[in-house]
């Protein structure tokens, strides 16, 4: 996995709650399967006028210059501004993907939906949950006018902005994880005794649930 | 102490636990298919790692298989999106080279994971079950927890049988009252989430308790608990009884015999502890309830089916007008003057048996309005179809005007060709009105299967209650 230390870029803010998986990628595009190519993708109902499928490149499509990533001054933002419960529904791993893949680095919210956010740290994208209030206060700057210019420093759990430092909390093991570039899967077959040893126990107290092991 | 079901079972799997409260939590049952899983299988190979325990796994497609009865017919080879049939076939490769079991196209228990499981008997009573789509608190139903993951998961429990997780807080919603004629577990789990709303049990696990619960059929439960990811809760849970085990007394998969009796003095202690705290209580009665009916593109957009499309007031303000602008309704608008172009009953939430037998009830001896331009009944799994079939319930449908599908999740994420065009207003029994969930542009609203066929047959919302 990508290792996440600190990150300083462009916030780009996306005003609205309970942005749900199936926008952030639409289903047709998870036909694919691979674990790359969904960046063009990314809210692909929003960014563009025409349905969109596999295979059409930005290049055919119509684009919705409305749309806050299409606007000029945004281009390059590698920080996503979001409203509550982002990421909520389906437990798509391709919408980190393709939040990813467009450039973004991490999110920042006042809340995130449970899978969504477990689905961030396996792919080096760190989910920030700030106060209800930090987060408007990005916003309004945001909205006003102004290029909201965002340091996150992992380490010291800190998000900067203009004479703003924001806190906010993750778990130890997360932030291991995230700051060693870690991976999570090699770690846990670090520990191959003991989800043996507890295998064994286990299938003595609940044998039937090994009925189909031969 | 005094525990909550769902700790019963978190202890009973716990491998080890840090101190910031990371766990290891040991997973009995994994179940897989065509559309979370290639990437996990490809990491796999990457990192040249073996599959942990083969009996741990159970596949099967279903996201993207066509519902065309014909299309069906010559199985993989004959589903004509290309990129759909390269995502199934992957699916198959994997099942093979990894050695793990398959329910594939072709096979009578193939289904909506989510309806197989359960019908297997692969679902138990005090499990812990994962799998690459969010419903997959479904399972709960059965006092097993159950959680959807993402793709990195599913590489990760096929890689060690582990999921690496923190303790979720314990959220009780208690259920008074019974429900009426004519309104069913649908009705009550929409219910539900509109008072919890979307973000309501983020963070929880909920036991779903109370009369209401427990007068329900198995089918009924997983309903209820498959809406619980609506919430935002992790998973759902129904505490273990005689109508849990009645139902997987006999599966294909589940213990007989000797191992039957000691499993079952063990699943009669699945239950919240009399005296168990929990972090949060909802309580909700349920006495007169009519049935319900989503509005919006939020599955909190819920009104009683004689209700109307509330005014854009309060704290939701931007998101009602946001809703409907993209729904094309007025505020004050009654639901029963919306007009339907599609109807649509299936997806894990209700495509059972029971489901099926309602639908045919209310369609019995009547006719699918002619402003109606498809109405598809979907069932979820092989066995359902073939049941549904057998009692003679398919033939009233079709007799009634409704198509009879191939099992699959079909319109309920419109991954295939089975979706709605623009502009198009569809009475779905699935769990999400998502924006363009059902197809680009396309507008959803949730009903349970009475109301989504009496809908059909109105051409238009109405009180299904009096259909059946
Ligand atoms: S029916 Fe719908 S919700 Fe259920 S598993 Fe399929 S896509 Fe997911």
């Amino acid at each position: 996995m990508t290792p996440f230390t600190t990150h300083t870029g462009l916030a780009v803010p996306l005003d609205r709650a309970n942005v749900d998986t199936d926008q952030i990628i639409p289903k047709q595009f998870l036909k694919s399967i691979r674990r790359t190519g969904f960046g063009d993708n990314l809210f692909d109902a929003w960014r563009y006028h025409d349905e969109g499928d596999m295979g059409k490149t930005p290049n055919d499509r119509e684009i919705n210059s409305d749309f806050i990533l299409n606007v000029p001054r945004y281009q390059g933002a590698s920080v996503l501004l979001a409203r509550e419960n982002f990421g909520c529904g389906s437990s798509r791993e391709h919408a980190v993907w393709a939040l990813s893949e467009f450039g973004f680095r991490c999110v920042i919210a006042p809340s995130f939906a449970d899978i969504f956010s477990n689905n961030c740290f396996k792919n080096g994208v760190l989910p920030i949950v700030l106060a209800e209030a930090e987060v408007v206060a990005l916003f309004d700057r945001a909205l006003a006018g102004e290029d909201v210019q965002v340091a996150v420093d992992l380490a010291a759990q800190t998000v900067s902005s203009g004479d703003a430092v924001y806190g906010f909390d993750i778990t130890e093991q997360r932030k291991h994880s995230l700051l060693n570039g870690l991976d999570e899967i090699g770690a846990t077959l670090a520990q191959a005794e003991s989800i043996k040893t507890f295998e064994g126990s286990y299938k003595q107290r609940r044998p039937w649930t090994f009925l189909r092991d031969v | 102490m005094a525990q909550t079901l769902y700790d019963k079972i978190w202890q009973d799997h716990l491998v080890t636990e840090q101190e910031d409260g990371s766990a290891l939590l040991y997973i009995d049952q994994q179940l897989l298919h065509e559309v979370t899983s290639p990437q996990a299988f490809e990491g796999l190979r990457l990192a040249d790692r073996s599959v942990w325990r083969i009996a741990g796994n159970l596949a099967t497609p279903d996201h993207n298989v066509p519902t065309d009865p014909k299309e069906r017919e010559t199985g993989i080879a004959g589903i004509t999106d290309l990129i759909a049939r390269t995502q199934v076939s992957t699916l198959d490769d994997n099942c093979r080279a990894f050695n793990i079991e398959q329910y594939d196209i072709h096979d009578k228990r193939q289904g909506i994971v989510h309806v197989m499981g359960p019908e297997q008997g692969a679902t138990l009573p005090g499990m812990t079950i994962v799998c690459g789509d969010s419903h997959t608190s479904t399972h709960g139903a059965f006092a097993a927890l159950a959680q959807g993951i993402g793709t990195s998961e599913v590489e990760h429990v096929l890689a060690s049988q582990c999921l690496l997780q923190r303790k979720t807080k314990n959220l009780a919603v208690r259920i008074s009252g019974e429900l009426g004629h004519g309104v069913y577990a649908k009705d009550l789990v929409l219910k539900i989430i509109g008072e919890l709303g979307t973000a309501g049990a983020t963070g929880h696990t909920i036991e779903f308790m109370g009369e209401a619960i427990r007068n329900l059929s198995m089918e009924g439960r997983m309903t209820v608990c498959n809406m619980a990811i609506e919430a935002g809760a992790r998973a759902g849970l129904v505490a273990f009884d005689d109508v849990t085990a009645a139902y997987v007394k006999g599966r294909p998969l589940a213990p007989s015999g000797e191992l039957w009796d000691q499993a079952l003095a063990y699943w009669r202690t699945l239950h919240s502890d009399a005296d168990a705290v929990f972090d949060t209580q909802h309580s909700i009665d349920v006495t007169n309830m009519a049935p319900q009916v989503s509005w919006g593109t939020s599955p909190e957009m819920v009104v009683a089916i004689d209700g109307v499309v509330p005014e854009p007031v309060g704290a939701k303000e931007e998101g009602i007008r946001n809703a409907c602008t993209y729904m094309d309704l007025q505020p004050g608008q009654k639901m029963t003057s919306i007009e339907l172009d599609r109807i649509f009953i299936g997806s894990c939430t209700n495509a059972r048996i029971e489901d099926i037998r309602v639908a045919a009830q209310v369609a019995k001896g009547r006719k699918v309005a002619s402003s109606i331009t498809q109405a598809m009944v979907v069932p979820g799994s092989g066995l359902v179809k073939a049941q549904a079939e057998e009692e003679g319930l398919a033939q009233i449908l079709v007799d009634a005007g409704f198509e009879w599908r191939a099992p699959g999740c079909s319109m309920c994420l419109a991954m295939n060709a089975d979706k709605l065009q623009p502009g198009e207003h569809c009475a779905s029994t699935s769990n999400r009105n998502f924006e363009g969930r059902q197809g680009h542009n396309g507008r959803t609203h949730l009903v349970s299967p009475a109301t989504a066929a009496a809908a059909a047959i109105a051409g238009h919302f109405v009180d299904s209650r009096e259909f059946v």
